[in-house]
């Protein structure tokens, strides 16, 4: 049952809302200036609600069942989170406001900011870039500045594991700055030789993700740091697996220089199908006055009975602003929220389970399914989605086959150095026995792999479509369902 | 696996016929480089008249999963290319060799094909990278 | 409190499954010297305390619900339909992950489908993406595809000072290390022929605002055709909802549309999430960074959709990736799209009409005033320049304090030779009364 697009459900004339005529005398158009034609849907409100009612349907969610994404913490959003954020105190509070009218939104940056300083070890924190991506692109900006700043323009190469998230090279180059890759050594670290070997004075850092894309925590990690602070370079960590970390250990203790947290992952904000995320970063003190701005400070302090005063900060050297405004502030009110109600032990314990739920889900599958790295994983683990005995399965139509069981896949391809990659990350928020019923499903997948290996490459059976064809797609490119106005081909 | 003999081939597997006349040249990607990419959805290429130098990226080939940059391997100008595959660019798949060639160019200088592989040199070259 | 505990018997066993004999062995590789700090953030509060804690900070809040607003200069208090922030709850929109998986994730790509289509018909263009950041960061990847589509060998942008100031900074933020020179709005009285005249073969885009900052409406006829003459593309940045009203910079021939989508149904939210409109001409669509969604069929023939053309994108090109974009706006472009479906091709048109008729009866009243003068220079969309008798500052804090007004934009804080100049709004929230009550209010200052 195909949904039909909202266009065609509508007919000419019809309007989903009353809107009040005008209170003021009119004001003759331009007709110069004035549209001809504005081609939106005619549907009324019922239709409306129906029509994306029925789309949700087709939809997988969190609130459904697990996502044993990789790299993605696909945790539990608490439903507070919406109601704080839909305060109207926060949301009808205008960016631009005289910072005395907002105190509320400043005092909640600001104590966000002091969190987040705290979590991850750091003497500064921005909260403004939007999300992971951004927060990098802010990073290495501020670290290429940093140079810049002492006067070293030799300096224009960054390195990166092989491991890394795709986001950490497409940053560099936005940059305008050399990926050099760095390889992995059989215990899935940084190869520490090929690293040493690479730091020279033309290095502006290293990006690293701690623990990294396989699920592992850096074991030379002190040792890497060393190699690139030796160097004069800086280091950047992509927090994006801050979830096994928080109240375990603080990368700003381990020697990183700037970090970027994602609020939609660690932080429980909702992925809401593709964003919005949030993507705020912490530096170490050397880093401090390159901060995008503004940054929220506390302009006056408070006594006795006073609250202190908040407002804006520009940092002495800042990179600029890397955000019209604030930065996602719904996403900081949830984030703060969190915080508040976990506080220090809940969000240890977080962590705690995080790992524990991780290690568990991979001692019920690892005789079955071939593990490179045999160490304790923290919140994440990878595994190959090949068997050498059932030719023909590959990790695509495992995941596919997923689906059939209810369930998610996880991160398919990726890190690209496991063959065949699939990314296991279940969650502190996932009870003992759905990870029990995951694992069982697993088996029963690998068992039909060697047995009915036609179930898997025809996956999935019972979803609203059928593997889907992306080829001729990609080909056809219809990316519009509206005809190009006549003025618009020339 | 196919590679015809007469042909020229590169490191980054594409391949050259050169005329006869040995001023021009016809290019395009190896069976090994279709195969890997699997189906191609797009193809990118320059204008007639753009002048490249040895070793420049004159184009790309996407498919759905990846895209990677085609190379000229000896410099010189663009005489022709292949309009068929902005409508068909499967033919690539289908024909890597004929009906899918890329670019035909003149070369600046013939010696920059001598460092090219011979499709036995060739054949070994993708044995090594299979493994 | 966490959201889940596993029991003591729980952990026990998991413990033994693994084979460890604690949790904190798991954590083993972590260097003892940084393992386990004490965080010194406070204990957890339940929720109910949480919720008042909250409560009590927002209320320290003045906002356009309990204060009339006529503060724009790019968030703007729009009405939102009900069901917009009521089908966003919805946990199959709210919790669902980026639409990798397509089988089942139809409901998330069909909605971005519809709402790429309403974008390309509100703007005139022919393809857009899922959305980026924001406006602004909507402008530095139009720069970013225009200097690609360049083949890097054009290094300059011509970019209009009626621009949002935010927006022109953000702009250079990005492309600090890319070697381009930005021209144009270093002098704050360049008008559109003044920059036309800086287009040579080293440009790569010409961008300009319409409405602009200032809120008025450019004249771009024949702009497209001189960017083009020289090889250059036009990037356009406009309002969606002046686009009810006002003819679509794709008909003046622009390459690239980018604008803030806000005003589409999302809070202001004291400035984000917000949602980057980002649209452009098909063949430039694979130099378009951010997520695509095109239409497709499964083995049995039925229609779906998928996400597109991804070798463009981080996780595939990796480092020849047009963008870094990974995370967008996704919930927000699903906001604009119940919005857009709602409010539809008569709403949308009306709720223009009430911006247009509200924010120029609100101009001719004000300048009727002793002591100020509106600028009318230029047609105007929802915006309007105020030249005061005295500080906008001064203005401001007598409309808040005596009136509980919010007022209008401070134009001195960007524009050194615009003193005393506010940038007023006023849209289909403000009724007659509190036009009415702002008139009264500024004229109670009259003189210095």
């Amino acid at each position: 049952m195909t949904e039909p697009l909202i266009y065609d459900l509508g007919r000419p004339g019809r309007t989903g809302v009353s809107l009040p005529d005008p209170d003021v005398p009119e004001t003759a158009f331009p007709a110069d200036l004035v549209r001809g034609e504005l081609d939106l849907p005619e549907v009324d409100q019922l239709t409306v609600v129906r029509h994306f009612t029925r789309l949700s349907k087709l939809n997988y969610s969190i609130d459904q069942n697990m996502y044993p994404l990789g790299s993605c913490t696909m945790k539990y959003n608490p439903r507070i989170n919406e109601d704080v954020a839909r305060l109207p105190g926060f949301a009808a509070s205008h960016p631009l406001q005289d910072p005395d009218t907002v105190q509320g939104n400043l005092a909640l940056m600001y104590q966000l900011q002091e969190w987040l300083k705290e979590i991850g070890g750091f003497a500064a924190v921005s909260l403004q870039p939007a999300a992971g991506a951004h927060g990098e692109l802010t990073g290495v900006l501020m670290m290429r500045a940093y140079h810049l700043a002492r006067g070293d323009a030799k300096r224009d190469k960054i390195l990166i594991p092989n491991s890394a998230h795709g986001t950490n090279p497409a940053t560099t180059s936005m940059a305008g700055l050399k990926v050099i890759e760095l390889p992995s050594d059989d215990r899935g670290n940084v190869d520490l030789t090929a690293l040493r070997a690479a730091c020279d004075d033309t290095v502006v850092g290293l990006m690293i993700t701690n623990p990294n894309t396989l699920g592992l925590f850096e074991e030379h990690i002190e040792q890497v740091v060393e190699a690139i602070h030796g160097c004069g370079g800086l280091v950047y960590g992509d927090g994006a697996n801050m979830n096994a970390m928080v109240g375990v250990a603080r990368p700003g203790d381990l020697g990183v220089d700037v970090m970027h947290y994602n609020l939609h992952k660690t932080f429980s904000t909702p992925h809401g199908g593709g964003g919005p995320g949030s993507g705020p970063v912490g530096v170490s003190q050397r880093l401090a006055d390159f901060l995008p701005a503004p940054v929220v400070g506390m302009v006056e302090e408070g006594e006795d009975d006073e609250p202190p005063r908040y407002g804006f900060i520009v940092p002495k050297d800042s990179i600029g602003r890397v955000k019209a405004f604030n930065g996602n502030f719904g996403m900081h009110v949830r984030a703060y929220t969190y915080i508040r109600v976990h506080g220090a032990s809940g969000l240890r314990g977080n962590s705690e389970n995080a790992v524990l739920n991780a290690n568990y889900l991979l001692s019920k599958i690892r005789r079955h399914y071939h593990v490179p790295y045999d160490r304790v994983c923290k919140h994440e683990f990878v595994m190959e989605g090949v068997w050498p005995d059932a030719p023909g399965v590959h990790a695509l139509d495992i995941s596919k086959r997923l689906m059939d069981y209810g369930f998610h896949p996880p991160t398919n391809y990726f890190p690209l150095i496991v063959h065949e990659a699939l990314m296991i990350e279940p969650t502190e928020t996932e009870t003992r026995e759905t990870l029990d019923t995951f694992a069982d499903v697993l088996l029963k997948i690998a068992e039909e792999a060697h047995t009915e290996p036609d179930l898997l490459t025809g996956a999935p059976h019972i979803t609203p479509v059928a593997r889907l064809d992306e080829v001729s797609a990609a080909k056809q490119l219809v990316l519009c369902c509206r005809p190009i106005p006549a003025w618009a081909e020339a | 696996m196919n590679f015809p003999a007469d042909l020229k081939y590169t490191k980054s597997d594409e391949w050259v016929r050169v005329d006869a006349n040995a001023d021009t040249a016809t290019l395009g990607i190896s069976d090994y480089a279709q195969n890997a990419l699997s189906d191609i959805v797009y193809v990118e290429l320059p204008s007639v008249g753009d002048a490249f130098q040895k070793g420049d990226s004159f184009g790309s080939v996407e498919s759905v999963k990846a895209a990677s940059d085609v190379y000229l391997p000896a410099g010189g100008t663009i005489t022709a290319i292949n309009e068929a595959l902005s409508s068909t660019p499967e033919v690539v798949n289908s024909d890597p060799y004929g009906q899918g060639w890329m670019v035909k160019w003149t070369l600046s200088k013939l010696s920059d094909l001598d460092g090219l592989m011979d499709a036995a040199a060739y054949q070994k070259y993708c044995d090594e990278r299979k493994q | 409190m966490s959201y889940y505990l596993h029991t003591e018997t729980d952990r026990t066993e998991m413990l033994a499954a693994i084979g460890a004999k604690s949790i904190e062995d798991l954590f083993a590789d972590v260097p003892a010297r940084v393992r386990f700090p004490k965080l010194d953030v406070p204990d957890p509060l339940s929720e109910l305390e949480t919720m008042r804690e909250l409560l009590d900070l927002s209320e320290s809040n003045a906002e356009a619900q309990h204060s009339p607003m006529f503060l724009g200069a790019g968030a703007y208090y729009h009405f939102s339909p009900s069901l917009v922030h009521q089908l966003i709850l919805r946990g199959e929109f709210l919790t669902a992950y980026t639409p990798y998986q397509p089988e089942i994730s139809q409901g998330t790509l069909q909605a971005v489908y519809e709402y790429q289509s309403m974008i390309c018909a509100l703007t005139g263009m022919e393809a857009a993406n899922a959305s980026h950041y924001d406006g602004a960061t909507s402008m530095a990847e139009a720069v970013i595809m225009a200097y690609s589509h360049g083949r890097e060998k054009r290094k300059k942008i011509v970019l209009s000072p009626a621009i949002h100031p935010q927006y022109r900074e953000v702009v250079r933020t990005y492309t600090q290390g890319m070697g381009l020179s930005l021209v144009g709005d270093e002098d704050p009285e360049n008008d559109l022929p003044d920059l036309v005249k800086r287009l040579d073969q080293d440009t790569a885009l010409l961008i300009v605002q319409s409405p602009n900052f200032f809120g008025q409406i450019e004249n771009l006829e024949g702009v497209a055709e001189q960017a083009h003459a020289v090889g250059a593309l036009l990037c356009v940045a406009a309002d969606p909802i002046s686009l009810g009203l006002l003819k679509p910079p794709g008909l003046f021939g622009a390459d690239i549309v980018v604008g803030e989508g806000q005003s589409l149904g999302i809070p202001l939210s004291y400035g984000g999430p917000y949602l980057g409109l980002f649209a452009t001409r098909k063949e430039y669509v694979r130099k378009m960074a951010g997520r695509l969604v095109g239409e497709a069929h499964d083995k049995n023939g039925q229609r779906g959709f998928v996400l597109t053309l991804a070798t463009r994108e981080q996780h595939i090109k990796r480092e020849k990736a047009t963008s870094n974009i990974c995370t967008n706006q996704g919930l927000m472009a699903m906001a604009a799209t119940l919005y857009l479906s709602t409010l539809g091709k008569h709403g949308l048109r009306k709720v223009a009409e009430l911006c247009w008729h509200k924010s120029h009866y609100a101009a001719q009243r004000i300048a009727e005033l002793p002591g100020y003068e509106v600028d009318t220079s230029k047609p105007f969309f929802k915006e309007f320049v105020v030249r005061c008798p005295v500080s906008v500052a001064e203005i401001n804090a007598h409309l808040f304090n005596e009136w509980d007004i919010i007022g209008g934009y401070d134009l001195s804080n960007d524009y050194a030779n615009l003193p005393n100049h506010m940038l007023l709004c006023v849209t289909e929230m403000n009724t007659r009364e509190e036009i009415e009550a702002l008139v009264e209010a500024l004229g109670e200052i009259t003189t210095g």
